[in-house]
């Protein structure tokens, strides 16, 4: 019989490992649908996993690429991993995301066609803002009302939907876009556009903040008394309200931060790889950092890696695409796998499995 | 299984592109990039549908490769990866690819870009469009034939000039047909939410419409007409949706993209492609009109013919004045033929339509 | 040109109900799962399999009672993945559902590449002859197919399932504290996979009501987010089943009213009016759980918490 004992420390040794095997795992398990679907698993996986990186004819592009898929999940993965460890649940960054991106173009296109120094740092701000007023409303209907949390944020993302499409057709369209819908293009408006900050390597000012967030959260949560409080808060709510932790204040804390670096995230997808409000603007990444939050354990470093990760299987899915014409679904099969291997790879980290019979408890 | 056999030949394409031909030349590499899954029913599977056509047509000469499902924030990348992996000829087939692929094609001069249903060239991004406005206006005169509750409905997405027009050119004619018809549009502010189109449907079949229009492309709605055994028509849209025929579906709008790709395609084999502008309607064959159908009375055949005739004789412009805009405005003379300019970016409807369309 | 007279009640109900009922059926699984204790964000991904199920196998046998069975049984076969990787290897709930809804959808688009334009047999509505044609009940409430009966039935008996039986103690019990119901020896582990196959199930039915009656026909994604409509309805109604039902005809007859509000011609902001559901439900929730003497906190205790049974 295999049991289970739970382990008083994570294995530090496994924690490093087992990611590593549940990448090969998937690679085994997706290489047999590859190959169910009549492609060879070899090359699919090594377009997936290595061309993205190491190929002459697509790396150069295609790493930098990397950084700016990986950006926006890490830094929303980030904010959302605080209220994830404290018990509370924003499950929806994507709408937060949305309205950051608004709020910062809404700025920008304000002051357009003016060009100044002050105008970048004015959005960021706006997106911040932005995302933090939208968080804001499920918060305070927790704290104030008792409402619960997951389904305000949850609905209020397609509520967002709604505010973007109306961005996008009316009062942000741009007025010399021959009526269709759609913003100007802030990517061509210097004052307003998020650049790489080195040329060629992805490095745009969103995956700067994104690695900042990863570092002042790993300060926050290892040095810092709020760090403290809302692990305290997680594993322990009774013992943290004793220890004079306000519940509320919890909740507006974690959600205000998740919702002002979701909308950050979107500010600089805006201005910079999406270029422009559009209906379609959003595709997701709200979502998948829920995911990416959890495949880093919560924890900073975790997230960077597991950002890093997902962000090279859509690069590669889509090489795959292109040079394999694997359709769209097997990709995205795959990715479900990917994540199943990595979710379960946990056990090993936290649990010891023994073989054989029952020892007394 | 049919994706096998289109992995497989996918593949067995991929390794004839190692191989140079006998002749010397290697096939042209052509990829295409939908915004929406290529099953979606509607615009991509049509736009999938009219790129094998093309890729059949060509056969051995073209490696043909496709993306769905590819959200326009992300194009940029996806336009420039393919342009890496050697592609000789890019479409993107939604609206909103147009400044992603702007961007791409700055950066490779070599390889030729096509983007539909936008309004910006460059030296090597061509756009191209569809009349469909023409096809509406035929719609639009048997849906005011047809009425006997003289209510027609209008399904729409957003409120962008291609829905506006096609709202337009079919209520203007719809009008000429029957003095009395009044027609409502419901907004879906969606592109693809196959319940709600039938929802939609269902709600103006109830409230006595009986003729509907849709502007998004699934089959919902005609399904949903179908199911309610009712007296009410409507018409295929971006395919032909025959199996409706004779009814609900009286005729139909085909997105027929197949001509114009084999044309542009080829023109890159002869080194004749040149960055262009197009925007053909039923003339060009671009805009197909569905066989119209034997529910619909002998003399509303006729008329439809006739003025499906006098359109692709070019006798006849759907937006033929005098026509006002919705608030009342002058918008064309007796007489007076919309200008282009005014169609694509059309944002406004014309006089009578009683729509709510942000500024 | 508004004509408000012109939207008749009895077909706004008729048609509120069938709107609503894929969600509600998926609500239901979800709140039985949620009762015992698991949070399974995956529903949008079971009901898209649910929906290519049915499909296929309606299309294949011409039988969409086949179609039904082969929905729940591949939604709960879905489902079973996610009990393997939380329950036995303890997995992260929210994580491991949200990786179950984009490993379903990306499944459902494969399974589904032969069925695109494909059509299956209608599934038929009661007809009780005169009845039927009673004015508004007979419509409303005689006038619709059997699964709309089945997912009120299946309320009614999650509600009794709960309130009389002795599993349903059982199961709620194991939801509030799975180390005392473990303690008082009853099999936590095989209490909840149990709940997630019959979610798993029911938001199969649910995705099948899609695909073979609200709009027969397969195309990829096209429960266009109706699974996380199902998950705030749970939310919604407190883990009670009648609140579910009402939540999800409240939502449904929100977006059925605002299609009927347009085509009668009221001229309002679209954004708006497609913004009401979601607005509306939220609002009501707030009006509800404002109240905070009522708002004992329905969550099951241990909602997404992981159990082990030796700590």
């Amino acid at each position: 019989m295999i049991r289970l004992e739970r382990r008083s420390e994570p294995n530090r040794l496994f924690a490093g490992i087992t990611p590593v095997l549940a990448v090969v795992a998937t690679m085994i398990a997706g290489g047999a649908m590859f190959a169910a679907l009549g492609a060879d698993p070899f090359v699919t996986i090594r377009t997936i996993f290595w061309d993205p990186l190491f190929s002459e004819q697509f790396a150069s592009y295609s790493r930098p690429q990397l950084l700016v898929k990986a950006g926006p999940l890490i830094l929303i993965a980030i904010g959302l991993s605080l209220g994830f460890r404290a018990g509370v649940w924003n499950i929806g960054a994507e709408g937060q995301y949305i309205m950051g991106a608004i709020a910062g173009a809404a700025v920008a296109l304000a002051a357009y066609p003016l060009e100044a120094v002050w105008i970048f740092p004015a959005m960021i701000l706006a997106g911040a803002i932005g995302g933090w007023a939208w968080a804001m409303i499920p918060a305070i209907l927790r704290t104030r009302f008792n409402t619960n949390e997951i389904l305000v944020s949850l609905l209020l993302v397609y509520v967002a939907e709604q505010v973007l499409a109306s961005a996008s057709t009316s009062w942000l369209r741009n007025p010399e876009g021959a009526g269709f819908p759609g913003s100007r293009n802030l990517a061509q408006y210097p004052s307003a556009a998020n650049n790489e900050i080195i040329a060629g390597t992805g490095m745009h000012w969103g995956v700067a903040a994104a690695f900042i967030a990863v570092i002042a959260a790993y300060v926050l949560l290892s040095r810092h008394i709020l760090g403290f409080n809302i692990r305290l808060a997680g594993q322990a709510p009774r013992a943290a309200r004793f220890a004079g932790v306000s519940p509320n204040r919890l909740v507006l804390i974690c959600f205000g931060a998740s919702g002002a670096l979701a909308g950050l995230a979107g500010l600089y997808e805006v201005a910079g790889p999406a270029r422009q409000i559009s209906i379609d603007f959003n595709v997701g990444y709200g979502f998948t950092a829920i995911i990416v939050a959890f495949l880093g354990r919560l924890h900073p470093v975790g997230i960077l890696f597991a950002g890093l990760l997902m962000g090279l299987t859509y690069i590669g899915g889509e090489l795959a695409q292109i040079m394999l014409g694997l359709p769209a679904a097997a990709i995205q099969s795959f990715q479900g796998m990917l994540l199943f291997f990595l979710l379960a790879g946990d056990v090993f980290t936290n649990f010891r499995v023994r073989f054989g019979g029952r020892v007394a408890a | 299984m049919k994706l096998k056999s289109m992995i497989a030949g996918a593949m067995i394409a991929a390794v004839a592109g190692f191989s140079a031909y006998a002749d010397g030349h290697e096939p042209t590499k052509v990829a295409f990039v939908y915004v929406g899954p290529k099953d979606d029913g509607g615009w991509s599977q049509q736009h999938h549908a009219m790129a094998t056509e093309m890729a059949e047509h060509f056969g051995d000469a073209v490696e043909f490769s496709y993306l769905d499902a590819v959200p326009e924030a992300e194009s940029e990348r996806v336009f420039t990866q393919l342009a890496l992996a050697g592609n000789d000829i890019i479409f993107g087939t939604s609206f909103g690819y147009m400044d992603p692929m702007l961007a791409a094609a700055a950066r490779f001069p070599d390889v030729k870009f096509e983007h539909a249903t936008g309004y910006k060239t460059s030296d090597n991004m061509s756009n191209y469009g569809a009349r469909f406005y023409e096809g509406r206006a035929i719609m639009g005169h048997i849906a005011g034939r047809m009425t006997e509750t003289n209510k027609i409905g209008y399904i729409a997405s957003f409120p962008v000039p291609e829905v506006l027009r096609g709202m337009s050119s079919a209520y203007v004619h719809a009008k000429k047909a029957n003095p009395d018809v009044e027609m409502t549009v419901v907004w879906l502010n969606t592109w693809f939410d196959p319940p709600k189109e039938a929802d939609a449907t269902q709600a103006m079949i109830d409230q006595g419409i009986d003729v509907v229009l849709a502007h998004t492309d699934s089959i919902a709605p005609l399904q949903t007409i179908q199911a309610s055994g009712q007296r009410v028509f409507g018409f295929g849209q971006a395919a032909d949706m025959i199996q409706f025929a004779p009814a609900p579906r009286l005729s139909s709008i085909i997105d027929n993209w197949a001509p114009y790709y084999i044309a542009r395609v080829q023109a890159v084999k002869d080194g004749t492609w040149e960055s262009a502008a197009t925007w053909h309607g039923i003339e060009e064959e671009m805009v197909g009109i569905g066989a119209f159908s034997e529910a619909l009375p002998e003399d509303v055949r006729a008329e439809a013919q006739a003025l499906m005739e006098s359109i692709v004789s070019g006798e006849y412009h759907p937006f033929t004045g005098p026509l006002n805009k919705q608030d009342g405005s002058a918008w064309l003379a007796d007489g007076e033929v919309a200008n282009v300019g005014d169609l694509l970016g059309m944002g406004f409807v014309v006089e009578g339509l009683d729509v709510e369309i942000p500024n | 040109m508004t004509d408000l007279a012109a939207i008749n009640p009895t077909l706004l109900v008729f048609a509120l109900i069938v709107a609503s009922t894929p969600i509600l059926l998926a609500a239901l699984g979800e709140l039985v799962v949620e009762r015992s204790g698991v949070l399974n964000l995956g529903v949008e991904g079971m009901m898209i399999v649910g929906a290519i199920c049915g499909f296929a196998a309606a299309y294949e046998s011409q039988s969409p009672l086949l179609g039904f069975a082969a929905a729940a049984l591949g939604g709960a076969a879905l489902s079973l993945i996610f009990a393997f990787l939380t329950q036995f290897l303890l997995s992260n709930q929210v994580a491991t559902g949200l990786a179950l809804t984009l490993f379903g959808l990306g499944l459902a688009a494969m399974l589904g590449q032969n069925y695109s334009g494909e059509a299956v047999p209608a599934t038929p509505r009661l007809n009780l002859g005169p009845i039927s044609d009673i004015p508004f009940v007979g419509r409303v409430v005689f006038g619709h197919d059997w699964v709309v009966y089945f997912s009120l039935l299946m309320a009614a008996l999650v509600w009794a399932f709960f309130k009389y039986t002795r599993p349903g103690l059982i199961l709620r019990a194991v939801g509030e504290n799975h180390d005392a119901a473990h303690a008082l020896g009853y099999p936590v582990v095989a209490i909840r996979v149990a709940a997630i196959a019959f979610g798993g199930a029911m938001a199969g039915l649910g995705g099948a009501y899609i695909s073979l009656v609200r709009v027969p026909t397969w195309t990829e994604g096209m429960t266009a987010g109706a699974g996380w409509i199902a998950l705030a309805i749970v939310v919604f109604g407190a883990w009670r089943s009648g609140r579910v039902v009402l939540g999800a005809y409240l939502f449904g007859g929100v977006t059925i009213l605002q299609l009927n509000l347009q085509a009668a011609g009221v001229a309002m902001s679209p954004e708006l009016l497609s913004a009401s559901p979601y607005l509306i439900t939220i609002a009501v929730l707030v009006v509800i759980s404002a109240d905070r003497s009522r708002a004992a906190l329905n969550a099951p205790a241990a909602l997404g918490r992981t159990f082990h049974a030796s700590s």
